[in-house]
């Protein structure tokens, strides 16, 4: 179990007489090096990370939710069924009995009511997924409501798709959570918002043991869980940012999940016996969004050129290396609708052309925004090299990725290269950001990537608003199908690449479950041999 | 004025800044106040130049307009800035200094957890420092122009010279990943994390406290590398510093009498000379060990090593100001009250200082 | 003319040694000429010298001395070991390491003589200022150097850096801001000690200007002590500028500045740990060159501080 060693140290001759280190974990413990440093709040009402939502996931119940293999297969969590009215807009769920909540209060249908009004109300950075059916804080607590203490009625304005609805509950803010516990420690009138950003309130297999922002994060079994206890009792997850580290500390066997290692770390370990892997497609995308401000970049021509200068087999390959898929339409792979099928690839002869056929055959300059991260500074400079190929002199401008941002945001980009990742798992959630833009003005009040590329997509704004009102789901697919195609042929956007997630791991860790998003990566089936 | 190298010469003149002999007490703390007062200003300006947007890391990318727009006046963004500065300024007067963004506690409390670990950092590499540089430097002083203090002047420039994230690095890779003498960065195993309550924060005594030797052993082999790393730096200062003080002391008429009169070599050295030593040497002492408190940021990137200047610098790349102000107070208190500590030890130890 | 060129070598030997110099300007070279002959006799100051001329020739013959294009990517050719084909390896790009090690040299050379060149007169001037005029000038201008002073160098160069952008000339402004105040400090003790003296009197007497004063007496006083600090200082300066390139502020990608090539080294430390070694000697050698010789400088400009 434990070995002891002798530390002679930089040649001080200090000798530690015996330092014990761990050789491996306990058995019903899960360690986990995660960068979980983007966790800025535990209230599911506010999370909007990717290493949050998968600690609401793990901690939190919602009303429903989807197989992770067929996300079209829906299934009820707290709630065991639900029915949707002859005119589309009352949505009725049937609420689970004898589910506790980990303070020992029963979860009712008044619960589950609270906890959508709450997100209504707080009017948090994830309140839009909600609030795009209608509902304000002024009407919330009409239109969601608990009529017995096991039926939960939700009234939307529109006959919305009933998948577009259901999808958007099974988002971290359909959540659950405790609504005696949390109005115990309302401050102000804040809903216990400020309490619950630090502390937990809900009845998920795992309960909140201990956070420190920046540090770790550790989670508790729920022994009373409705739905079976997890077998790890304990799982730690410590902030690691750096790949290298969490290699190693794999390795060592300080920890038994690795969750960030890139290309070049798992290539190192992959013939490690101890070692084995886990990747499941994420819904993230890769794309260039090329600003329609720039005069070369609005050229039509310009924008076709582009997607064919980018070396999609070379950067999958060798940079993301199996942690990304090639994949160009919006909707990524998994989604209702998706368009999986990848017209465009590197092809400099034929870009050359189009690009002559413009006027531009001596080529022109551009600059990229990049985030200096290994993985987007190497995609950037293969991409630097391809346009290089056709002439086009790219500069690229390095920054950290919230300075990118911002100047993405502000609409000061030429070029930025980026990443998507929906909010939700319905067409809409993509379709509303890259084929909807109602307003191309400097001060707009909606700002979706179209408008931050200032380009406006004519009538796709209006058949994205329809699609979301198409009840037949066949038909709906459809209409996604043709806008990602649109998009594809005529958008301001070179989507090049859908994330898929690796997990490195112990070879006795079972079980670990990843879903098409974070809050699908579940721990609750782990197990150790 | 080049009796004592550039560093030393800096920290005293530094350290005197605020406490000039025959200035009232008044008149230091109003200077004190004024280069608060400076700092914060700064550092407040600095913050507001960010190309960086503080509402992105308060609401997210893909948070609505709406929200944004109310977060934003939430956060006083929309204020002109002097008023801004004011209401800052105005706050912490009343002891609060805002909560942090990223970590969504007040700030105060998160200097709290952060600052224990930056102190437990440079307090061991401090005692290593002076342990095995006071030593050198004597030895060096002893040995003048023969090889021992050829050896100690070259590893003193080398460890000036060495950039300390790759020393870390390499550390990392020789003594933890080839050697496995050490454990790796953090301050405890992963597993360990969640079985220690801060109590004091300094982990080596929290780990006594609750009487666990396994996590007291464990903390111990994560924080002697970097420990050891740091006291390099120190250790090259301190030694060279001893050394220079030392020849000063030995080439004083005092020593020749102590000779003559029979006193042994040894006692001369270790009782007279460095007895004087000790004086001056304590502002040099302090002073590096007050460039450790402000947190090595380098280092503590490289052992995750979750203290002050880790906090500070996550903030100020996420333009968390509130962080950043908060931990810019901190530093400066702390230099500012380390300089006047040894400058105090300084005139009470030191007669001729008196004047 | 011609015998004079002939003469010139024992002739600027003997006025160079004269004990009678016959001018200030011989005096002064004179001692420089002294100097010079101390210098060379401390060998770890000719080894500094040395590894610094050396930088400067690599800087120079870049692109004579590197067998390979510093910033042409081969994916192919990824983080190979060193060999006979690429002395040092390769990097995660599959550049040739040595290449990128000599052009990378002109890097450390600009930041070290750009901020020298900046932080040396703004010191130069707030220090003499304040020393000149004393009262609340002194004061006013004293107080801000404090305030830069309280602040942990690399922190502030970070804030700096993070305000303007990442980026070499950002890098080089933000050393520069955080090295300025303790040229200021020297500056102005040098300045109270000579303002009062009788030759500044004189000058004035002669109707000098307080700006000339400042520009033509006291400043040329305070310059020797300085040249000795920035000397000295370089080193800090060349780690702090590494810091940057590490912590990915300081000269951007594809540049081959050192630090930033240690950094990305980092996450094949385990396997390949020769793409973050081999940088971080180079930034030691040079770092190292630049205390020997500043080391040296200072004992014989100041025969105390050494010894």
């Amino acid at each position: 179990m434990r070995k002891l060693i002798a530390g002679l140290v930089m040649g001080t001759a200090l000798v530690t007489t015996s330092m014990a280190a761990m050789a491996e974990t306990p058995k019903n413990a899960l360690v986990m090096a995660f960068a979980i440093d983007d966790i800025i709040t535990l209230d599911p009402a506010q999370i909007f990370e990717f290493s949050g939502a998968e600690y609401a996931g793990n901690t939190y119940d919602r009303l429903i939710g989807f197989d992770n293999d067929d996300v079209s297969k829906m299934y009820g969590v707290i709630a065991t069924s639900w029915d949707v009215s002859e005119d589309g807009k009352t949505f009725t769920f049937k609420i689970r009995d004898g589910i506790k909540f980990a303070s020992g209060n029963d979860l009712t249908a008044e619960d589950a009511a609270f906890s959508l009004q709450r997100v209504i109300l707080l009017d948090q950075s994830p309140a839009f997924i909600l609030g795009q059916f209608g509902f304000t804080p002024e009407n919330v607590k009409d239109k969601i409501r608990a009529t017995d203490s096991s039926t939960l009625v939700m009234e939307v304005d529109k006959p919305y798709a009933p998948s577009f609805v259901l999808y958007c509950l099974t988002a971290g803010v359909g959540a659950v959570i405790d609504k005696e516990e949390v109005l115990a420690h309302e401050k102000d009138g804040d809903l216990g918002h400020e309490w619950l950003t630090t502390n937990y309130a809900g009845s998920g297999p795992f309960a909140l043991n201990k956070w420190t922002a920046g540090e770790s994060l550790s989670l508790t079994a729920n022994e009373d869980y409705w739905d079976g206890a997890p077998a790890m009792k304990r799982v730690i997850i410590r902030n690691v940012k750096e790949a290298a580290s969490q290699q190693l500390l794999l390795q060592k066997g300080d920890i038994d999940i690795a969750r960030n290692l890139e290309a070049d770390q798992i290539a190192s370990i992959e013939s490690n016996p101890d070692v084995k892997f886990l990747s499941k497609g994420k819904g993230a995308l890769w794309y260039l969004g090329l600003s329609q401000k720039n005069d070369y970049l609005s050229k039509p021509e310009v924008r076709e050129a582009l997607k064919y200068l980018v070396d999609y087999d070379g950067i999958a390959k060798t940079i993301l290396a199996g942690r990304a898929q090639i994949h160009q339409a919006f909707l990524p792979e998994g989604f209702l609708g998706a368009y999986n099928e990848n017209p465009y690839s590197l092809d400099v002869e034929k870009a050359k052309s189009i690009l002559a056929d413009a006027g531009l055959g001596d080529g022109f300059s551009v600059t990229m925004d990049t985030r200096n991260t290994t993985a987007i500074m190497a995609m950037a400079q293969s991409i630097q090299a391809t346009w290089a190929q056709a002439g086009i002199n790219l500069e690229i401008i390095p920054g950290d990725g919230k300075q990118t941002l911002t100047k993405y945001r502000a609409r000061q980009h030429d070029i930025y290269i980026g990443r998507w990742g929906p909010d939700y798992q319905d067409p809409h959630t993509n379709a509303s950001t890259f084929a909807w833009n109602p307003d191309n003005a400097d001060d707009a009040t909606a700002k979706p990537l179209a408008w931050r590329n200032a380009w406006n997509p004519g009538a796709m704004t209006a058949e994205t608003d329809a699609a979301t009102l198409e009840r037949d789901d066949k038909k709906r697919a459809a209409m996604y199908l043709d806008l990602q195609k649109k998009v594809l042929e005529s958008g301001p956007f070179v989507i090049m690449f859908q994330e898929t997630e690796i997990a490195s791991m112990r070879k006795n860790v079972n079980n670990f479950v990843l879903g098409p998003s974070f809050d699908n990566n579940y721990y609750r089936f782990i197990t150790k041999d | 004025m080049f009796a004592v190298t550039r560093n030393a010469r800096d920290g005293r003149k530094r350290a005197r800044l605020f406490s000039r002999t025959g200035a009232s007490v008044l008149r230091i703390i109003f200077s004190l106040l004024i280069t608060f007062l400076g700092l914060l200003l700064v550092t407040f300006l600095i913050g507001r130049i960010l190309p960086i947007d503080p509402v992105l890391a308060a609401v997210g990318d893909h948070a609505s307009e709406a929200v944004y727009q109310r977060v934003k006046e939430e956060m006083g963004l929309n204020l002109p800035l002097w008023k801004q500065f004011f209401l800052y300024i105005s706050n912490i007067f009343q002891g609060d200094f805002g909560r942090s963004v990223l970590t969504s506690n007040p700030v105060l409390d998160d200097i709290k957890r952060v600052f224990p670990a930056t102190l437990e950092l440079a307090t061991l590499a401090t005692i290593i420092g002076v342990s095995l540089g006071i030593p050198a430097g004597v030895f060096a002083a002893i040995n003048k122009g023969k090889w021992p203090d050829h050896i100690v002047r070259i590893l003193g420039l080398a460890g000036h010279s060495m950039p300390i994230f790759w020393l870390g690095l390499m550390g990392l890779l020789v003594f933890y990943m080839k050697l496995g003498w050490v454990a790796g960065p953090g301050r405890l195993d992963s597993f360990y994390l969640d079985f220690i309550e801060p109590t004091t924060g300094l982990m080596l005594v929290d780990t006594l406290i609750e009487g666990d030797m396994d996590l007291f052993w464990n903390a111990v082999s994560h924080i002697i590398l970097p420990a050891s790393i740091l006291a390099y730096f120190s250790l090259a200062y301190i030694a060279r510093m001893t050394r220079s003080f030392m020849l000063e002391q030995l080439s004083q008429e005092y020593i020749l009498t102590a000779r003559v009169k029979g006193i042994s070599e040894h006692r001369i050295i270790w009782r007279h000379a460095l007895g004087n030593v000790m004086v001056p040497l304590i502002t040099v002492i302090a002073l590096s060990y007050a460039s450790l408190l402000e947190g090595s940021v380098l280092t503590e990137i490289i052992f995750a090593w979750p203290g002050l200047g880790l906090y500070i610098t996550n903030s100020l790349l996420n333009a968390d100001m509130n962080a950043v102000l908060g931990g810019t107070v901190v530093v400066g208190a702390v230099f500012i009250g380390v300089n006047m500590l040894s400058d105090v030890l300084y005139r009470v130890l030191d007669p001729r200082a008196r004047r | 003319m011609n015998s004079h060129t002939t003469t010139v070598k024992p002739g600027l030997m003997q006025w160079l040694t004269s004990d009678t110099p016959q001018s200030r300007f011989q005096a002064k070279c004179g001692r420089t000429w002294l100097g010079w002959l101390k210098l060379t006799e401390n060998k770890l100051a000719m080894i500094g010298l040395s590894i610094v001329m050396g930088l400067i020739l690599v800087t120079i013959f870049a692109p004579l001395l590197a067998p390979y294009d510093p910033l042409a990517a081969d994916l192919a050719n990824r983080i190979q070991p060193p060999g006979a084909e690429h002395w040092f390896g390769t990097d995660q790009l599959g550049r040739d390491i040595l290449s990128r090690l000599i052009y990378g040299a002109q890097y450390t050379l600009l930041i070290v003589g750009l901020v020298a060149i900046t932080a040396a007169p703004v010191g130069l001037l707030v220090g003499t200022a304040a020393g000149f005029f004393g009262g609340w000038v002194d004061a006013v201008l004293m107080r801000v150097t404090d305030i830069f002073l309280a602040f942990p160098k690399l922190i502030l160069a970070l804030a700096f850096v993070s305000a303007l952008g990442p980026g070499i000339e950002n890098a080089i402004l933000a050393i520069a801001i955080t090295a300025w105040p303790p040229y200021a400090r020297i500056a102005r003790a040098e300045t109270i000690t000579v303002r009062k003296s009788d030759y500044i009197d004189a000058a004035r007497l002669q109707g000098v200007s307080n700006r000339g004063l400042i520009i033509g007496h006291i400043m040329p006083m305070c310059v020797s002590s300085l040249v000795v600090r920035v000397t000295l200082d370089m080193a800090g300066m060349i780690l702090i500028a590494a810091g940057l390139g590490f912590l990915g502020l300081g000269a951007q990608p594809p540049m081959p500045e050192w630090g930033a090539m240690v950094s990305d080294g980092r996450q094949f430390l385990l396997d390949q740990w020769w793409v973050s070694t081999v940088p971080g000697i180079a930034i030691f050698v040079v770092s190292l060159g630049f205390n020997l010789l500043g080391d040296g400088l200072r004992d014989v400009l100041d025969p105390r501080g050494g010894d």
